[in-house]
């Protein structure tokens, strides 16, 4: 049995990542897949705290947090398509017309 | 069940018809919803005065819904008929539907034929109101009311300037008496935690003091109530410049019914004001300036309908004059001579009025008599009743109304000069607008002279009825001296009003003072016909010597300039240096500006921080949630 800190840590690490991503990358594709890694990240906190404590509680969060991710996933990436349609690019750094 | 409520639900439900359905179903359902409303109204005044004479305590009462009831204070929606009151509801509804019934051809083919008679229909609802109510909250909800709707009726030609204004003038100076009118009401129902008129009636005595200061104050706001809405010095400005509505308008609302509303107040509140003798001396003094000077004025006026006007401002300071010598049903008396002769006047000047095509100015008539023999006979009558020639209506009022002035231990010599005075310029200026309307050589221009002709039926009947009323009407109250029939006013007031000590002077005095105004009428009668009966020629002979005497009476002593020039400019002028340019623009508007400055500088200096830059804002986001956790662990 593998112990929950390795888990946790392995979960820590694929969060910082995530983050990291985020702040880092301009794509905005692959910034919204280290939105993704982030979450999954958590998913997998979840599930170790889950088996660890022998309760149901966590497991269940998680498919909650599926579901929104899902939903997520449709906005955003209707958002990125519609996005590049008018910009012709995908650096975020260049979507800056909201700035003052 | 008396069904008092039927009396006002009748003009409100015709209100109500005109006002939303008038326009849609025309001029023939308008015609038939108006007058038919008062009609059915007046029949059931006439119900209720008769029961009112049978019942217990001459009174009948009804209660239809608790309005405010907190603690021991309850007001409600209480009507009660009594002597005063029911003598109001006839006078209402009965002059008022003839008043309806010479519209219909008065305001035949106006555009707003509808509108016209939805507002004269409102207004008898809250004339209605204002005397059945039995407390003065249901009072001044009339009492606000007909304020509403003698603005609304002054200004029917709204789109006339001088109508805008007149209607802008009448409501302002009736919110000056609602002060005086709602601070009273304050000062009673901390004295008497009650705003009930029986319950004040009753109790005045007990709970104030004789004289006393608090009842003093009570009474004069209450007075500065009644010369606003009763046109008195100094609120009276306003009901001349009135003849600007409609002449129905003017006969219904300012002669017969709302400017009486002021002496309705005193008479119900008798009890209250005999406690204050100082008031009443200033009531009597008021009343009897007040008769003077706008009889004073009305000798040079032009315009037939403003010589009315200052008519009855004048004969309405005779009314305050009994009041103020405790001659409460002596004033009433006179309301009701007066309702008739001067609704007939005014009805009468309309007709005139109509027949020349909308000219107003005496210098442009003359001669009319034979072309219009039913108005000129009617008015005639009522003139008769006005002045005071014996045995018409205006005598037996008047001369009561003088007879108490002089008798009263309220009154005196003084009073009665003065009255005497008074009496003798009405008749003088009654005759004279008499003689330069029907009498003498024709000036009107001959265009307009060839279409005159008498007014149609639905005008005239009404005349005719109410010239029956402006005759035999004094016959009501028979001074005693005549020994004729008894006085039937004095026994159908019986024990309603504040007695006062009874006056001194004997029937020899009372028959001499009877004498000499009536030689004074008839005299005056005499002079005016000897100066107008050819048009204005020998009149100006004698204006050329009183030259300033004259322009003072022409420019109504130049009241509205003084007005203008102690009150309306100061405020004016405080208005605009002190409010506006110092207040408002220094204090209120610097405030309003700091406050968007300073926004406008704070978010001037961290707008640099949204930069536009995605990944800035997840890095602060970042950084931020570490901040967080390391302050919570």
């Amino acid at each position: 049995m593998i112990p929950v800190e390795h888990i946790l840590l392995l979960s820590a690490a694929l969060f910082s990542i995530g983050v990291l991503g985020v702040m880092l990358r301009r794509n905005v594709i692959v910034i919204f897949m280290s939105i993704e890694l982030m979450l999954n990240a958590v998913n997998l906190s979840f599930v170790t705290f889950s088996r660890g404590m022998d309760s149901m509680t966590g497991v269940i969060f998680i498919f909650f947090i599926i579901v929104v991710a899902a939903a997520e996933a449709v906005v955003g990436l209707s958002i990125i398509l519609s996005i590049f349609r008018t910009r012709k690019t995908l650096n975020i750094d260049e979507f800056n017309i909201l700035k003052w | 069940m008396s069904q008092i409520w039927l009396v006002p639900a009748f003009p409100l439900l015709g209100f109500l018809l005109n006002g939303f359905l008038g326009k849609r179903f025309g001029t023939r359902f308008v015609t038939f919803v108006g007058p038919l409303a008062i009609a059915l109204s007046f029949a059931q005044s006439m119900v209720l005065f008769f029961q009112m004479l049978e019942a217990e305590g001459n009174v009948l009462k009804e209660h239809l819904y608790t309005w405010i009831a907190s603690g021991n204070f309850e007001a409600g929606i209480n009507f009660q008929v009594d002597q005063l009151s029911g003598l109001y509801l006839l006078i209402i509804t009965g002059v008022g539907f003839l008043i309806h019934v010479y519209s219909v051809g008065y305001m035949d083919g106006e555009s707003g034929y509808y509108r016209f008679f939805a507002y004269l229909n409102l207004f008898v609802f809250f004339m209605l109101i204002l005397v059945l109510g039995d407390s003065f909250l249901l009072m001044f909800v009339g009492w606000e009311g007909v304020g509403l709707c003698s603005y609304l009726l002054i200004g029917y030609y709204f789109e006339k300037d001088s109508a805008a204004e007149a209607a802008k003038k009448a409501f302002l100076f009736n919110r000056i008496g609602d002060f005086g009118v709602l601070s009273a009401v304050m000062l009673i129902f901390l004295s008497f935690g009650s705003i009930e008129f029986g319950t004040i009636n009753a109790e005045a005595a007990s709970r104030l003091e004789y004289g006393g200061a608090l009842v003093t104050a009570i009474t004069l706001l209450l007075f500065l109530g009644a010369t606003g809405k009763s046109a008195q010095i100094p609120l009276y400005v306003w009901l001349p410049d009135a003849m600007e509505g409609p002449t129905p308008v003017s006969a219904l609302i300012h002669a017969a019914t709302m400017v009486t509303a002021g002496l309705y107040m005193v008479a119900r509140l008798s009890h209250l004001f005999v406690l204050a003798p100082f008031t009443m001396n200033v009531i009597a003094v008021v009343g009897t300036a007040t008769a003077l000077l706008a009889a004073t004025i009305a000798v040079t006026q032009t315009d037939i309908k403003r010589v009315l006007a200052y008519s009855t401002v004048s004969q309405l300071g005779y009314m305050f004059l009994a009041m103020g010598v405790g001659a409460f049903g002596a004033g009433v008396f006179h309301v009701m001579t007066h309702a008739f002769f001067k609704a007939l006047l005014f009805l009468g000047s309309g007709s005139v009025i109509l027949a020349i095509h909308h000219e107003q100015d005496m210098r442009k008539m003359g001669a009319l008599k034979n072309k219009l023999p039913i108005t000129y006979m009617t008015m005639l009558l009522g003139t008769f009743a006005i002045s005071g020639i014996p045995f018409f209506s205006g005598f037996f009022s008047k001369d009561e109304i003088l007879w108490k002035a002089y008798s009263s231990p309220l009154g005196g010599p003084w009073l009665w000069g003065v009255g005497l005075l008074t009496a003798g310029l009405t008749a003088f200026y009654m005759f004279r607008m008499i003689y330069l309307t029907f009498h003498g050589e024709s000036r009107v221009d001959s265009h307009t002279a060839e279409h005159v002709h008498e007014s149609p039926l639905s005008m005239t009947i009404p005349l005719m009825i109410l010239a029956i009323l402006a005759v035999i009407g004094g016959f009501f109250g028979v001074p005693h001296v005549f020994h004729l029939i008894p006085n039937g006013m004095e026994y159908y007031f019986q024990g309603f009003f504040a007695e006062i000590p009874s006056g001194h002077g004997t029937v020899s005095t009372e028959w001499t003072l009877m004498g000499v105004s009536v030689a004074f009428a008839l005299l005056a009668w005499f002079f005016a016909s000897r100066l107008y009966h050819s048009g204005f020629d020998i009149a100006s002979g004698l204006r050329s010597k009183w030259e300033s005497l004259y322009q003072l009476s022409l420019n109504k002593w130049y009241v509205d300039e003084l007005y203008n020039a102690v009150i309306i400019q100061p405020v004016r002028l405080f208005s605009t240096h002190i409010l506006w340019r110092l207040f408002d623009q220094n204090v209120i508007d610097r405030a309003v500006n700091t406050t968007a400055d300073v926004a406008r500088t704070v978010g001037n200096s961290i707008r640099p921080l949204q930069n536009g830059l995605t990944q800035n804002y997840a890095l602060i986001f970042t950084l931020g949630t570490f901040l967080i956790l390391w302050f919570v662990t």
